[in-house]
């Protein structure tokens, strides 16, 4: 890694002030996307046989009389100060709601991509190593399978073995006695093991299949042919080219995590895991506009500040990204 | 170098019917039966055209053709060592230690993301018993002994923060870090600028000269052959065609591949007149023909060119040209003489 350079420190400064109008956009295409959506917000709290001045008194406290533009602008400045509003549907303040969420998929989210990024580096690795031998065509087969297995039957066979057959592992939950407050113990890391295994298999075949057009693109250059030249031997190479798939591979490695963090509703529901998947899913199907935004807007976030770490990781460990 | 050292001093070097197959159906027949010896501190220049064998000769001699596509028999003997059957640690200790390399163009040659300090230090720390902080200590005189300027601050210089001629002599401080015996040149002038490229050409003789290394050199430029070797070896089809020192080659060139290189320079041609380019191209390696390889596009081929083996000419000082006529001149010259 390098040292602080003012030309890295320069680069991290730009990079950050990059973020702020990609944030506000974020918001803005949020906020709207929710609104454009049919649907009325109140239905879930309202009696079907509500007056129209009870409708009327509830939109107002709510604020949806409001023309758009100064709704929106409402909302951003509350959420500036860290208030996303309150829950139609439970009427709990959306922002701890969602951080706890995000808490859960958190960790569910990172043991999966490291389960997948440890597993999927290395049938990659080898599989370029080895291209064109048994080896490769068993770790391609693996990948590919990742790849193309639908997931939440993935979730549901695992149950099904592993749960119900075998009994080793609890089924769904995140936590005894449906808890959702996360701790790191053995009670607790039982109901981690299935819904991370099954969702690790997607980064897994991504980075496996990465990995291993790199490592075999990295071994057809030449310097590689210079390294050999000079009498390293195979693990001086493969230090090489290690150092030289590393940039990319975190690159794809930190795209999977950011999409793992918002795109688990699938295998949140089948597992019943109270991550922001579980969450966004609840709040769809209850049309809870205050919710929906704060947890699309919260993920949004991660996602763009995800991006932010992956290029600065990336342009530190690539000098040739340096310059420019 | 006269015959007397060629016999006496134990050859560095010593090729001995070298031929190399690459898989494919056909196979290409990249090196045919090719012989040669190098003595201590001599520069034999190979020269041949694009796809020759020239540069999978000088490959052979490190091993760094891809084993598993790769077909070689002969013999090659580097320093000693029966160098087709090293394996391991003592091929890599071969590598690098006794013989190495410099690449065509620096900027692929080198690794992107390691440092032109931290590539050589490791060399050097991969041949010899030395510290991290020594092999940079080594490292920095090495970037010293090629002048590239301020060679501190280079030292923590990627490849790409380099110029191309501050390339190539970074990769020659790599090459030589460890005092090799024999040092292998793969064009290491063609992907640079013509001023550069005398530069580097200069400081490459300088320190043979001064080092005392065998260097064999292998480019497609007659003019770049010629400044640098004591002998030369032409090159066609995967095969030496003919061998002699270099004023022998280019005063008296036997074999009409050769006479037609020369022909074809551009040093000395008379502007305004058509320069005699050799015509034709050279035949695909995976289906040589019967006989001479060039006797397609000779002038002067004739019934026997189509047939094998072909004569073999030899003259004085090592010399030997693959020509059915190289032989019928000398006698037109002996008898010419005579009159």
């Amino acid at each position: 890694m390098q040292q602080a350079n003012p030309i890295m420190l320069s680069f991290i400064l730009r990079r950050v002030l990059y973020t702020v109008p990609i944030m506000l956009g974020v918001s803005l295409v949020c906020f709207a996307l929710v609104h454009i959506s049919p649907g009325d917000p109140l239905v879930s709290i309202l009696p079907p046989d509500a007056s129209v001045e009870l409708q009327e008194q509830m939109m107002a406290i709510y604020g949806f009389d409001k023309s758009y533009p100064e709704q929106f602008l409402r909302w951003l400045g509350l959420a500036l100060q860290g208030d996303l509003g309150n829950s139609i549907a439970s009427g709990r303040p959306v922002a701890s709601e969602v951080l706890n969420a995000v808490g859960n998929t958190l960790v569910l989210a990172v043991t999966a991509t490291i389960i997948g990024f440890t597993l999927g580096g290395l049938f990659g690795f080898v599989a370029g190593y080895f291209r064109d031998s048994w080896i490769d065509k068993l770790a391609t087969a693996i990948s590919v399978v990742g790849v193309s297995v639908p997931h939440y039957w993935l979730g549901m066979v695992m149950v099904i073995i592993f749960s119900v057959e075998l009994r080793w592992l609890p089924a769904t939950g995140a936590g005894p006695g449906g808890s959702s407050q996360w701790v790191w113990d053995w009670e607790h890391m039982q109901y981690l093991i299935l819904p991370a295994v099954t969702m690790s298999v997607i980064p897994m075949g991504i980075v496996a299949r990465t990995v291993r057009a790199l490592v075999a693109d990295i071994l057809q250059q030449e310097f590689v042919s210079g390294l050999r030249a000079k009498g390293l031997l195979d693990r001086g190479v493969l230090a090489h080219v290690i150092k030289n798939a590393a940039p990319t591979a975190l690159a794809v490695m930190g795209l999977q995590l950011g999409y793992l963090l918002g795109g688990s509703i699938l295998i949140e529901t089948v597992f019943s895991w109270p991550g922001t998947g579980f969450l966004l899913g609840q709040a769809i199907f209850q049309r809870d506009l205050p919710l929906l935004q704060g947890t699309i807007l919260v993920l949004a976030m991660f996602f763009v500040i995800l991006n932010l770490l992956v290029d600065v990781a990336q342009t530190s460990l690539d000098p040739r990204l340096q310059r420019g | 170098m006269t015959q007397e050292t060629v016999h006496a001093v134990t050859p560095l070097v010593r090729v001995q019917d070298l031929s190399v197959r690459f898989a494919g159906t056909p196979p290409v027949h990249a090196v045919n039966n090719v012989s040669f010896d190098l003595a201590p501190g001599e520069v034999l220049g190979i020269l041949g055209e694009s796809g020759s064998g020239k540069s999978v000769t000088l490959k052979t001699l490190l091993r760094l053709l891809p084993e598993r596509k790769t077909k070689i028999t002969g013999r090659v003997e580097v320093d000693g060592n029966d160098v087709l059957s090293l394996q391991g640690r003592a091929l890599a200790d071969h590598r690098g230690g006794v013989a190495s390399m410099i690449f065509q163009d620096p900027a692929l040659a080198l690794d992107p993301v390691y440092t032109v300090g931290q590539q050589i230090a490791e060399t050097v720390m991969r041949h010899e018993a030395i510290s991290k902080s020594d092999a940079m200590t080594r490292a920095l005189e090495m970037l010293e002994l090629v002048r590239i300027p301020s060679a501190k601050r280079r030292l923590e210089n990627y490849p790409h923060e380099m110029s191309g001629g501050m390339r190539q002599r970074a990769m020659i401080a790599l090459a030589l870090a460890c005092r090799p015996k024999l040092l292998l040149a793969d064009e290491p002038t063609t992907a640079l600028d013509a001023t550069v490229q005398i530069q580097i050409l200069l400081l490459l003789r300088e320190l043979q000269q001064e080092m005392g290394m065998g260097v064999i050199f292998v480019t497609h430029d007659i003019g770049v052959a010629v400044e640098v070797s004591d002998r030369l070896a032409v090159m066609y089809a995967g095969s030496f065609v003919e061998t002699g020192s270099v004023r022998d080659v280019i005063r008296d060139a036997r074999h009409p591949y050769s006479k037609g290189l020369l022909a074809a320079n551009l040093v000395g041609a008379v502007p305004g007149t058509r320069l005699d380019a050799v015509p034709g191209a050279p035949p695909p390696l995976n289906a040589l023909p019967e006989g001479c390889s060039f006797a397609p596009r000779c002038a002067h081929a004739e019934a026997a060119c189509h047939a094998s083996p072909l004569p073999v000419w030899t003259g004085a000082d090592g010399r030997w040209a693959r020509c059915v006529q190289a032989s019928r001149t000398e006698t037109l010259a002996k008898a010419e003489g005579q009159r």
